[in-house]
């Protein structure tokens, strides 16, 4: 099914969670914020968090800055 | 026993510094050691799915330095607000340099904007930090409403000019019930120093160590700078004086004999 990842249309598993799709992605959930439709998703609660079609998911990290 | 204290938590450091625009990751931290800093600012940013880099953080530790997320890109209250709680999110103390900077050209910080995304995070439990333009009564009502600091700009960001905003800092100063530090705009050691010779509590330094060809020896410097510029504000600094005043005594000149 198809879903929104940082602005690009992303194909994923069905009922793929959000730990499920970080591992995918190889992405340590200790390094990581997500956001799922605009709302902040705690870290305890990505594996209970399934993705449904049509979902926007923002991941952001800490990189350099001023 | 000179002690410098945002928010109940003590410091040794009075130089801070920003891990941004630097060549590479080693860079970065080694300037970040030589400035014997406590305080680090980051950024958040999307993670690039395709091409996901060496994570930064991992070399930082988080014993020794405090991170400090900012709002960086925020154009908004609302953008900032958001920034902030993905920072928290992502596993940081709920510190933050609040900055909204909607022109690109100057980066100069919006006060209506960042005042109100100020209120906001204060009630949601977060140490605010506002970056602000040398404003003294902006400066006053965000420590009325609870700021840890308050953060004038020496000069726009990058533009290693110096303190420009010397007069409204010094307003700032001598007003201000919170710690006051100068971020941005400093391009050397000597503008760290004048800042702290000023009066202000600390600096915060990004551009100058990150595009210097040698950023750890420039961390260093501006290591010194700050400890210079702040022991000769507790040493108290001479007055200016228009007419001259020797320096060796005025009796016994060796002269001819009348």
């Amino acid at each position: 099914m198809q879903i929104f990842l940082n602005g690009q249309s992303k194909d994923i598993a069905a009922a793929l969670t959000l730990e499920g799709l970080l591992n995918t992605l190889k992405l340590e959930t200790a390094h990581v914020a997500v956001e799922l439709n605009q709302e902040i998703i705690t870290k305890s609660a990505f594996s209970a968090t399934s993705l449904k079609a049509g979902d926007k998911v923002e991941v952001v990290h800490f990189v350099g800055g001023g | 026993m000179d002690e410098f204290i945002i928010a109940n938590r003590r410091f040794r450091s009075r130089l801070m510094v920003g891990t941004g625009k630097f060549s590479s990751n080693e860079a970065m931290l080694e300037a970040m050691v030589a400035s014997g800093s406590d305080i680090v600012t980051v950024a958040l940013r999307r993670v690039d799915i395709d091409n996901p880099q060496d994570y930064m953080l991992k070399h930082i530790d988080r014993e020794r330095y405090l991170l400090l997320p900012n709002t960086s890109g925020a154009r908004d209250a609302e953008e900032a607000i958001r920034l902030a709680r993905l920072a928290r999110a992502a596993g940081c103390e709920p510190w933050i340099k609040l900055e909204v900077t909607p022109d690109p050209y100057y980066l100069l910080p919006d006060p209506i904007e960042t005042y109100k995304a100020a209120q906001i995070l204060i009630k949601d439990g977060f140490t605010v930090l506002p970056y602000i333009n040398a404003d003294p009564i902006l400066a006053k009502h965000l420590q009325e409403i609870g700021c840890a600091t308050v953060m004038p700009l020496g000069a726009p960001i990058g533009t290693n000019k110096g303190v420009k905003t010397r007069d409204n800092i010094a307003i700032i100063i001598e007003q201000a019930r919170v710690p006051v530090v100068v971020d941005a705009g400093l391009g050397a050691p000597s503008h760290a120093a004048e800042a702290m010779e000023m009066g202000a509590d600390a600096v915060l330094v990004n551009t100058a160590l990150a595009v210097s060809p040698n950023p750890r020896l420039m961390a260093a410097a501006f290591k010194k700078g700050v400890e210079a510029g702040r022991e000769a504000f507790l040493a108290g600094l001479g007055k200016k004086r228009k007419l001259a005043e020797a320096s060796s005594p005025l009796t016994g000149f060796l002269r001819e004999v009348k």
